[in-house]
């Protein structure tokens, strides 16, 4: 027995060199402290408040590190194999830290836990690797030397990655992305390591084959990252992509930065959590003031419950019925956590009624008639959303509305789209109404435009429901004063569906902007 | 995989013409056809009943006897547009005293219409446009299906914004993406587009031209058209002589021109009257010196299906479908009836008929054996008209193809491909997305029209099916996943061809034979919706004239 312990313990390795595994320790370290910066940022955009967040999170990350360490010491044999073990664990876990944890945002109730098992995960892992790597290389090393070459290295490395972080990585990839690829840079890590230590680790058996996989999934991972948003779609947002999602009809973004979050349809922006209360105050109220009844209130279009939350500030309302063409928008507003925070959960309503189908077609079967009717459509950069502007749609909603009923028509910007604003006024009086257009500063979108209309003449009202933050009784008049670059344009013609000279106005005008 | 693509190569080949309908052939009658395996979908080929029509050809119903005899004021042969207007116009005089028959089972001729769960379809005439001059019984029929719905202060009608073509109208497949027009300008030089300016200015001016008696030189129906040498002269040469003479050499331009006489006549550019090629541009134009084209037109998703159902309700109880005449005598004498042979192909059983008038309103070829004079001495007129066979699928989609490019319109040509593209079923008053029925049109106008026709009507429902899928898949590569059902129908005499000389066709100034008029589309030479109508109310009138009704004319003009 002791003659073969004597001569069949592994041969002395020979001395490693330590300028490679610094170099390893460098990379180790920039990747550690890159999925820290990756949780905080994905706290913050998705929990606000980032002070707390960022603070938590490099908290608990740093904890995390010291129980990796402490670890450390239960490994008594073949450290190199764990250390290659314990960065393949680093690559998937962190690599995939963001894709698992915005998926794990879809449930509220366990996005905190599965959030915080992500970190201490990933620190803990990351806490093992320098104390293994030190002791690897303690005997080539004096000790005094070792400790000031390797801490030096981590530090250097995650100066590397704070910077290149913020300044490179997040911007020109994302955070999924600078995720996924900082795994792949932790799998790369492991391959070499195999090689590196290939005297201490013995035969590397299941090492490659597991490097490998997680290799695998992570690049799997980068494909499928791509075709949830493109690179070139995240950069033509400023902020990041919570949620991004391609449906029959459009495809919704969701961003969120430090002051609020973004819906986005087909690229144009439809609200800022900033200031949508201006405008959707503005959308809302001035009909209901105008309007001598608002028992029945129909809203096309609006499938974020912006709009809902308003009229439910009226009670004598008694129904709302919400056409809006995508189930997956209305989903997203009555399920997911930023839109509930925002429209206060109105879909769940018991007295509104979401109907998902095309407004043209639903409006030419609706039985009922509505006091007040709010249309909300994103604007007309297309055919398919341009319908919905034409005199015929206008001729068809005033069929469903009381005699003494008040429709309300967002109506793009009369300062950056004026003549398409005009149009829009033109169009409700073609199909019969008589119109009150008016407009109010939305800083996200500029100076914002609607048109009140009724089949009588609109008398404005100055009723309001308490606690408004935009709009009030004597500010209520201004908003029907136009200045002169935004004044009415009286040469514009009609939109109509077999001419639909409204679109392609709309695009011409935008365009000066872009 | 390999053998249904070479398959489909074939039969685009084949059937969408390269170089013409030769290889056609082949690839129908032999190694092609082997090749085909079978489409994931159903379909089939549907109506005209070209069986029942042969029994014509036999001739053996002639010595059947007959198990009764019916009396009639009137009897109208064929339920197409012409003789459904025939019907309409009678009613509307207050003589309901006449019964409507065809051979098919349902009316409507080549404007006949389908339906399932997505969508009506057409399967032939789809749209009517606009009326550019008066017309007072084509108004009055707009009318009755709420597409006039009233008059401005001047008195010119004004049209249900629902019913007249949505925007995008049409759009086409050029140089692998879709572009907004028909004229395929991407690439155009300086030439091309001088010459296509030109092209218009000039239809409109010769839109505006009246001769000395205050005739519009081009105007529908085409009766109303001067017959001042100087325009009909252009019936002597054909559409490609004339843009050759003119200097129009673009070849985009030609493009173009030979596309609007294949969609509306089913000739080719060097197959086309002149005077024809301009009447179809300049007819529709308003004659006044703008140079907007203000051309609109009125569609529906089931296309002119929607005019014919209205017009069969004043036939209403007294339309015979299923019902082939194939025996029309003119009354010997003043006072005795045209005496009228039916089969009924429900019951087997052939009915005659004794009618105070007739009203053939047939294509002349369909007369000519019907008719017992023109039986006994085939009119000369037979020998001067073709026409020109076409296809029609309607593709039912489960979903809209994936494309980039200018959206999906109402009518979608390909540039590079010898159909004429298609039209959308939902556009008018669908949903953007989801299922939707495509209504694909395909004249042969690369051949003689009864080489063509042959063939077309050997096909079998694979190979023009692989044919329409393999033609449109050149613009939507995944249209294959997309098709739930593809029904076609072969038209075999879809539409007369006006060729050089069919101004002058004898067939265009048919006096009534005793008390049997004469009424259908091809008696005016122009494939169209208004002809037929005109065709069909004039006869009418003249039988009312007959009866002793009195009237005020709804007749154009």
């Amino acid at each position: 027995m002791g003659d073969r312990e004597g001569s069949a313990g592994p041969p002395a390795a020979p001395a490693l060199r330590p300028g490679p595994v610094y170099l390893t320790v460098f990379a180790i370290a920039s990747c550690g402290l890159v999925y820290e910066l990756v949780a905080g940022a994905l706290a913050s955009y998705l929990l606000g408040d980032s002070v707390t967040q960022f603070s938590l999170v490099i908290g608990v990350y740093l904890t995390s590190l010291g129980l990796g360490a402490f670890l450390t010491r239960f490994v008594v044999r073949g450290v190199a194999r764990r250390f290659v073990e314990a960065e393949i664990g680093v690559a998937l876990l962190g690599g995939l830290s963001a894709p698992m944890l915005f998926f794990a945002f879809s449930s509220p109730r366990w996005f905190p836990p599965v959030f915080y098992g992500v970190v201490v995960g990933i620190g803990t892992l990351v806490g093992l690797e320098i104390p293994l790597l030190m002791r690897l290389l303690k005997d080539t090393v004096v000790f005094r030397d070792l400790v000031a070459q390797v801490l030096t290295f981590d530090y250097l490395g995650s100066l590397a990655g704070s910077i290149l972080f913020p300044l490179v990585f997040l911007p020109r990839l994302g955070l999924t992305r600078t995720s996924v690829l900082f795994g792949l840079l932790n799998a790369a890590v492991a391959f070499w390591s195999i090689r590196l230590f290939r005297d201490r680790i013995g035969p590397p058996g299941g090492l490659f084959a597991r490097a490998g996989f997680v290799t695998a999934i992570l690049l799997g991972a980068f494909v499928v990252a791509d075709r949830l948003t493109a690179v070139a779609e995240e950069n033509q947002y400023a902020d990041e992509v919570v949620v991004a999602q391609t449906t029959p009809y459009q495809r919704i973004v969701v961003t969120r930065n430090r002051a609020g979050f973004q819906l986005f349809l087909n690229g144009h922006l439809q609200f800022s959590s900033v200031d949508e209360y201006r405008y959707h105050e503005a959308l809302v109220h001035p009909a209901f003031a105008a309007a001598p009844r608002a028992r029945r209130v129909a809203v096309l279009g609006g499938g974020d419950g912006l709009a809902v939350r308003e009229i439910l500030k009226h009670p004598e309302v008694e129904s709302v019925t919400l056409v809006d063409l995508d189930p997956a928008m209305t989903r997203l507003a009555r399920t997911h956590p930023l839109f509930l925070a925002l429209n206060g959960g109105s879909l769940q309503s018991p007295k509104v009624r979401v109907v998902n189908e095309d407004a043209m077609i639903w409006i030419e079967k609706e039985p009922d008639l509505f006091d007040v009717v709010v249309i909300d459509f994103p604007d007309p950069s297309s055919y398919a959303v341009g319908k919905l502007y034409t005199s015929r749609f206008y001729s068809l909603v005033k069929r469903k509305l009381d005699p003494e009923g008040v429709v309300c028509v967002q109506s793009t910007s009369p300062l950056f789209a004026r003549r398409s604003f005009w149009i829009v006024d033109a169009t409700l009086r073609a199909a019969g109404f008589s119109t009150r257009p008016y407009h109010i500063a939305v800083p996200s979108f500029g100076d914002w435009g609607f048109v009140l209309a009724s089949g009588r003449a609109v008398n404005l009202g100055n009723t309001l429901p308490e606690g408004l933050r935009a709009l009030s009784k004597e500010l209520l008049p201004s908003l029907f004063v136009f200045g002169p670059d935004v004044a009415r344009l009286d040469d514009v013609p009609v939109n109509r569906l077999n001419d639909q000279v409204l679109v392609r106005t709309y695009e011409g005008e935008w365009k000066r902007f872009d | 995989m390999e053998a249904l693509r070479l398959s489909r190569r074939d039969a685009i080949a084949s059937l969408v013409g390269l170089p013409a309908l030769s290889a056609f052939a082949a690839a129908l009658t032999g190694c092609g056809k082997k090749d085909v395996r079978g489409l994931p979908f159903e379909g089939r080929i549907v109506g005209p009943d070209v069986a029942r029509g042969h029994l014509l050809r036999a001739g053996d119903l002639l010595s059947r006897p007959a198990v009764r005899t019916e009396r009639v004021g009137t009897a109208i042969v064929g339920a197409g547009v012409s003789g459904l207007s025939a019907a309409w116009r009678l009613a509307r005089g207050g003589d309901s005293d006449f019964r409507v028959f065809d051979l098919e089972d349902a009316a409507g001729g080549t404007a006949i219409s389908g339906a399932n769960d997505v969508s009506e379809f057409p399967w032939g005439a789809h749209y009517v446009p606009v009326p550019a001059s008066p017309n007072r019984a084509l108004e009055a029929v707009l009318e009755e299906a709420g597409a006039l719905v009233g008059r401005d202060a001047e008195g010119a009608p004004e049209w249900a914004e629902e019913m007249l073509c949505r925007e995008p109208e049409e759009r086409l497949f050029f140089g692998y993406a879709w572009r907004p027009g028909l004229y395929p300008g991407d690439g155009a030089s300086q030439e091309d587009l001088e010459q296509l300016a030109r092209f218009r200015r000039e239809m409109n001016v010769l839109a505006a031209r009246k001769d000395s008696k205050a005739r519009r030189a081009f105007a529908i129906p085409t009766r109303l058209s001067s017959d001042d040498p100087e325009f009909t002269g252009l019936d002597r040469i054909t559409m490609a002589d004339w843009m050759r003479a003119r200097g129009y050499t673009s070849p985009r331009l030609l493009w173009l021109a030979e596309y609007g006489c294949r969609d509306d006549f089913g000739t080719n550019l060097d197959g086309t009257s002149a005077w024809a090629g301009v009447h179809y541009n300049a007819a529709r134009l308003p004659g006044e010196d703008d140079d907007e084209d203000p051309s609109e037109f009125l569609t529906w998703p089931e296309g002119n299906g929607r005019l014919v159902s209205l017009l069969a309700k004043s036939a209403a109880g007294r339309l015979a479908p299923s019902s082939l005449v194939f025996d029309v005598v003119p009354a010997p004498k003043r006072g005795a009836p045209v005496r009228v042979r039916v089969l009924d192909a429900a019951r087997n059983e052939v009915v005659a008929v004794e009618a105070a008038h007739a009203i053939l309103a047939l294509p002349k070829f369909v007369a000519a054996r019907v008719f017992a004079p023109w039986r006994a001495d085939p009119p000369a007129f037979l020998k001067e008209t073709s026409w020109a066979p076409w296809l029609v699928a309607n593709l039912t989609l489960r979903a809209r193809p994936k494309e980039t490019g200018f959206p999906l319109a109402w009518d979608n040509v390909l540039h590079d491909s010898r159909s004429l593209g298609y039209v959308v079923a939902t556009h008018q008053t669908g949903p953007e997305q989801g299922p939707t029925v495509f209504t694909y049109y395909h004249p042969f106008t690369d051949e003689a029209p009864a080489a063509a026709r042959a063939k077309l009507l050997a096909a079998s429902w694979d190979d023009l099916a692989s044919a329409v899928l393999a033609d449109l898949s050149t613009a939507h590569r995944d249209l294959p996943d997309l098709v739930t059902r593809l029904d076609v129908i072969r038209w075999g005499h879809a539409m007369a061809r006006p060729t050089p000389g069919f101004l002058t066709n004898p067939v265009r100034h048919l006096a009534p034979v005793g008390s049997v008029h004469f009424a259908h589309a091809d008696s005016a030479g122009l494939p169209l919706f208004e002809e037929a109508q005109d065709a069909g109310v004039r006869a009418a009138e003249a039988v009312l004239a007959e009866r002793g009704v009195r009237f005020a004319s709804q007749a154009a003009g």
